[in-house]
């Protein structure tokens, strides 16, 4: 009976020291002695994903002997992935390469923590310094060294809006925000919720402000907020807080209990006329409401930001510390080529990072945009971690999503003044 | 639960009488006890203590910074609005669901107690719900509650359009630091979906004591002339203390830990009307890279569901000795 014992003791023992050590040898490794790339992004939802694999398939063609494995988290605009990220780079257990957004979400966390390589050598190699846009490389470097490779283009202040009602009701998409305000109220008059919003996560509705503050201030002065160049209780900046109190009186009573597809929903089905978001929403309303641009749905730039882009670049960077540094650069080599963006964007409804991209590939949307991208001023996106550092990026949210509801500008701009501490 | 077991009088009784001849035995025991309890020293009291640490220390970006600042981050969270909401949202949301899950439990375990036909399909489900993880009932209970979809289809026929979790009203509020201080009625939707995953516990509780009740003691009480009513008073209610006891710990812990129910119903909802701490941690730490604000967040949960078990442990612990 003991001897019994002590065999069952030992063999769950052996077998939980088993477990152990077959879970670290499985880690990355395959039978050949390879490490796999493990490609760590949130493109989980439909268009995205076609992208992402894709891109991936494209890989394995040009190097069918690496290993290579999709491990994208889901979760609305990243913000699960972030935090699965965040463990592993902290564990010291890098993904291969990571999505990250270009601009302050790179700098000032994981390159000031000092956990990416320099990636100036293979800019030179594939020659690339003068295929990406002056601004954009900029965006993913500091002091000069680049640190990772933007594999596409979104812009964040596009209006959507439904054609069929502004048709029905004789009215012309705003260009201005007293414009805006007399649609809306037009609209309102009919009983059609003029503005959609679904700010279930508080995210959307700072994305929403951040398209308004750049209309107030125009690029060069959006810039200066962030880098504490202009205070965030300027009079220019309580003038948007105003319009976006304002904007506020216009939207969809439940939108707390929305996303942001479920308010693109309301524009494509007509209960709503229009809609602030990414320009994911087109691949949205295209894929998912099988909608038709410019037909079923129009869009035009925020009011008061034509001629301005604020933009959101998806990158990807080699972090520090792997084995398999080299793989890492193949497969950054073929994000950055052509061949890549061409096969990965119309796909995910974006537009490619570099200029030489064959605009063939794209849609009608896609080829305005890229047009637009070539002249626009660029601007970073506050809502998506390009403009200034998470810490900072999260009170806006928690200052935003109180505002929305209480509407006290003064206590808005408080929070965010005790917010911009964060800034540097 | 385990703690229920350890009250059990007879186990306390073999224990003792078994200790002389024990040495064999004993070794076993203890080389049986040794791998889970260096693994929970290590990975629960130790993490307990590093949280502990971490939360007096300045580290609030991706760059670890230890340097103690003493009370700080406490100090930083009592006066921010949104933690003040979670403390109001938990408070309220703890009274509603275990005074409601206790409610229903008991009534209905004493309407399953009357002998019926079907009792075990009764049983069964009301019971089924806790199958269910917390996710699941929050997503469901997010599109039965959704003010547009849902059952306000069905309740616009009455005229009658709650706003359900997207209500930002504060019932009999007043300014109480920068929040307002009340019921937030938001929290009554999250409240009944919680509610109704877990009455099948308390109901699964309280059967079981009712059935602990010999017969003898209600024919006794009926022999002396005590009306149904008097009997369930009187006689029975008193003897489901020690059940209602362990629902209110059970369930106080699951509520003042509650994250994934809310986190996939709601969110922090308009205004943090339905935020609790256990979701602020998350976004905080994890979205913000507040990770000393984060420490500071778990370890007042920790200290609040302190407050539940510390006097019911010491009290099982007297009833051992």
């Amino acid at each position: 009976m003991k001897k019994k014992l002590i065999l069952t003791f030992l063999v769950v023992f052996s077998l939980i020291l088993s477990a152990c050590s077959s879970d670290t040898s499985s880690t990355g490794e395959k039978g050949d002695g390879k490490e796999k790339l493990d490609i760590f992004s949130w493109w989980t939802g439909a268009g995205e994903e076609d992208g992402l694999k894709a891109l991936i398939a494209l890989f394995e063609e040009k190097y069918p002997d690496i290993p290579i494995e999709n491990a994208a988290v889901a979760g609305g605009a990243g913000t699960n992935a972030k935090a699965v990220l965040t463990s592993r780079m902290q564990g010291n257990d890098p993904p291969a390469t990571f999505q990250v957004h270009g601009g302050s979400e790179l700098n000032d966390s994981w390159v000031a923590a000092d956990k990416m390589e320099n990636l100036n050598d293979l800019y030179k190699e594939e020659d690339w310094n003068d295929k990406f846009p002056k601004e954009l490389i900029d965006l993913v470097s500091k002091d000069g060294k680049i640190y990772s490779v933007p594999v596409n283009i979104h812009r964040s202040n596009v209006l959507w809006y439904n054609k069929k009602v502004f048709d029905e009701n004789g009215l012309k998409a705003p260009t201005t925000f007293s414009e805006f305000f007399e649609v809306a109220d037009a609209l309102k008059a009919k009983g059609i919720t003029p503005l959609a919003l679904g700010d279930k996560e508080p995210w959307t509705a700072t994305h929403l402000f951040e398209t308004i503050l750049l209309g107030v201030l125009g690029p060069v002065d959006y810039g200066k907020v962030w880098t504490g160049d202009i205070a965030l209780d300027d009079a220019k900046v309580v003038e948007a807080a105003e319009t976006f109190k304002k904007m506020l009186t216009y939207v969809n009573e439940d939108h707390s209990s929305r996303n942001w597809q479920d308010a693109s929903q309301l524009v494509g089905n007509g209960e709503a006329a229009m809609n602030v978001m990414g320009d994911w929403a087109k691949g949205y309303f295209v894929n998912d409401l099988k909608l038709a641009v410019n037909e079923d749905f129009g869009y035009i730039a925020t009011p008061e930001t034509d001629g301005d882009f604020i933009v959101i670049t998806d990158t990807f960077g080699l972090p520090k510390g792997l084995k398999n540094a080299d793989d890492v650069k193949k497969f950054l080599g073929v994000l950055g080529s052509v061949e890549g963006q061409d096969v990965f964007n119309p796909l995910k409804g974006s537009i490619p990072a570099r200029i030489d991209s064959d605009l063939s590939k794209y849609d009608q949307y896609g080829k305005d945009t890229i047009e637009e991208f070539k002249t626009a001023n660029l601007a970073p996106s506050l809502a998506h971690g390009s403009a200034a550092p998470e810490g900072f990026v999260t009170k806006v949210n928690q200052a935003v999503n109180i505002f929305v509801t209480q509407g006290d500008v003064d206590q808005f701009i408080g929070s965010l003044k005790s917010a911009g501490s964060e800034l540097k | 639960m385990e703690l229920v077991k350890q009250n059990n009088p007879q186990k306390v009784v073999r224990a003792t009488k078994r200790k002389k001849k024990l040495s064999t035995d004993h070794m076993m025991a203890l080389a049986f006890l040794l791998p889970s309890f260096i693994l929970i020293v290590i990975f629960v009291y130790g993490f307990i203590g590093w949280t502990g640490y971490v939360s007096l220390s300045n580290w609030n970006s991706l760059v670890p910074d230890f340097s103690f600042v003493g009370l700080k981050n406490y100090l930083y969270l009592f006066g921010d609005f949104r933690f003040q909401a979670d403390l109001r949202n938990t408070l309220f949301f703890t009274i509603l669901f275990i005074g409601l899950v206790i409610i229903f439990g008991l009534t209905l375990a004493i309407l399953l107690d009357q002998k019926i036909k079907g009792e075990s399909v009764f049983r069964n489900l009301f019971f089924f719900p806790m199958a269910l993880s917390f996710v699941v009932t929050g997503v469901v209970w997010q599109w039965l509650l959704n003010p547009s979809t849902g059952v306000n289809l069905f309740l616009k026929t009455f005229g009658i359009q709650p706003k359900w979790y997207t209500d930002t009203t504060i019932l009999a509020g007043f300014k109480w630091g920068q929040i307002e201080f009340g019921l937030p009625v938001a929290m009554i939707a999250v409240g009944i979906a919680a509610v109704w995953q877990m009455t099948g516990f308390s109901l699964a509780m309280y059967i079981a004591g009712l059935r602990g009740i010999p017969d003898e003691t209600r024919e006794a009480a009926r022999m002396d002339g005590a009306t149904e009513l008097q009997i369930y008073w009187k006689v029975i209610l008193p003897q489901l203390r020690p059940i209602t006891v362990s629902v209110i710990i059970i369930m106080a812990h699951i509520s003042l830990k509650i994250f994934d129910l809310i986190y996939s119903m709601t969110g922090p909802g308009a205004n943090f009307v339905t935020d609790v701490p256990g979701v602020y941690m998350f976004e905080t730490t994890f979205r913000g890279n507040y990770y000393a604000n984060g420490a500071a967040i778990a370890i007042i949960m920790l200290l609040s569901v302190a407050i539940f078990m510390v006097p019911y442990l010491i009290r099982s612990r007297k009833g051992e000795a």
